[in-house]
């Protein structure tokens, strides 16, 4: 329990929880966001630019539709590489 | 501070998630660590959005104007959570074939040179 | 591997049309309620796997073959890639919105919030390219893995 390994990662371990607790105490407060510009411009566009009603579904596929296609690109290269470790070779 | 309580979750998600990486020794447990570690994530990434008396942004029919949501920090959590997923099962299939080869789960025993 | 007994196979035909139904609506209103490609995909797929633990994987293998997934897979991710490159050629940008506005397939413009499944542009014809790719994707994955690991093989 006490050799240099266990040391060094509780070591590590507290310096990063000191950190993220107190980044979490001064952030801005919760429900206040700070910058509102582009947000407040897609509410406001959404109905006559893409004519639909959800405005989750507008951001994901027309107005920021290059993330969905990287997320694409991503499950298809996942799915390809589980079916490839799975395969047996057929004699 | 009573303010400030999901940053705190979020802060307890990872440490939780570090813990667990860093301190067991079986292949499953680090995988569920790493796990809950990218739940904190998604969870930090939709309380950045979120105005006070608020409602989901989805336009119906009624006339008075409520305050919405943003919409940008749900859309990048949407791709953030299928990322994870294809990650998970990435790691389960090589978790498989190493218990396949080596015969045990322990990290101990997968062969290498210790100190 | 091996089924369940005959109550869980009946009560697993039963579900699973109306699982595919419901998934199939979240898919097709994802630019009315809240929804898309992506959730709904994931709802027919756990329909499918459902299906797929109910029969046993001996009856699915006689049935579908892993690499009819990868056909739907790739025609799903062609079809996402294909509607951009149209609106590259039509509207003069990637991915731009060729449909909204003019009298063709999902043109309207909602007026006044009121639901009409007329509208949208290209998202929905987006939504059911993407929906295709999950559902083939997370069922060829389960299917994989469950086969691979209830074979006993000596290598």
């Amino acid at each position: 329990m006490m050799n240099q390994r266990n040391i060094l990662a509780a070591a590590f371990l507290t310096i990063v929880a000191v950190f993220l607790v107190f980044s979490a105490l001064f952030m801005h407060p919760f429900g206040e966001p700070t910058s509102q510009a582009m947000d407040q411009y897609i509410i406001d566009n959404t109905v006559e630019e893409t004519g639909a009603n959800n405005g989750v579904t507008s951001v994901v596929f027309d107005y920021r539709g290059f993330d969905t296609l990287g997320e694409a690109t991503v499950l298809f290269t996942a799915v390809a590489s589980v079916v490839m470790l799975f395969r047996r070779l057929k004699k | 501070m009573i303010a400030n309580i999901p940053y705190l979750a979020v802060a307890g998600l990872i440490i939780i998630g570090l813990y667990t990486l860093l301190f067991k020794k079986n292949l499953i447990k680090m995988v569920i660590g790493i796990t809950i570690l990218q739940s904190g994530v998604n969870l930090f990434l939709i309380t950045l959005g979120y105005r006070m008396g608020s409602v989901a942004p989805i336009f119906t029919g009624n006339a008075d104007n409520p305050v919405m949501s943003y919409p940008v920090p749900q859309a990048l959590t949407l791709t953030s959570i299928v990322i994870g997923v294809a990650v998970l099962a990435l790691m389960l299939s090589l978790v498989i074939h190493i218990y396949r080869h080596h015969g045990s789960l322990h990290v101990s025993k997968l062969g290498g040179d210790d100190q | 591997m091996k089924g369940m007994s005959t109550i869980v196979k009946t009560i697993a035909n039963i579900s699973f049309p109306l699982i595919t139904i419901y998934g199939l609506y979240v898919i097709a209103h994802g630019h009315l309620t809240p929804g898309g490609g992506f959730q709904g995909g994931a709802i027919v797929a756990s329909g499918l796997v459902l299906l797929a633990v109910a029969h046993g994987t001996d009856w699915i293998e006689s049935k579908v073959q892993e690499h009819d997934l990868s056909i739907l897979e790739s025609l799903g991710a062609l079809g996402f890639i294909g509607l951009a490159f149209v609106g590259l050629v039509m509207g003069g940008a990637f991915f731009s919105n060729f449909l909204v506005n003019t009298g063709m397939l999902f043109g309207e413009i909602p007026v006044n919030g009121a639901a009409n499944i007329n509208t949208g542009g290209t998202l929905p014809l987006m939504n059911f390219a993407v929906g295709l790719k999950v559902i083939a994707g997370l069922f060829a994955i389960v299917l994989v893995m469950a086969i691979a690991t209830n074979k006993k093989e000596v290598e």
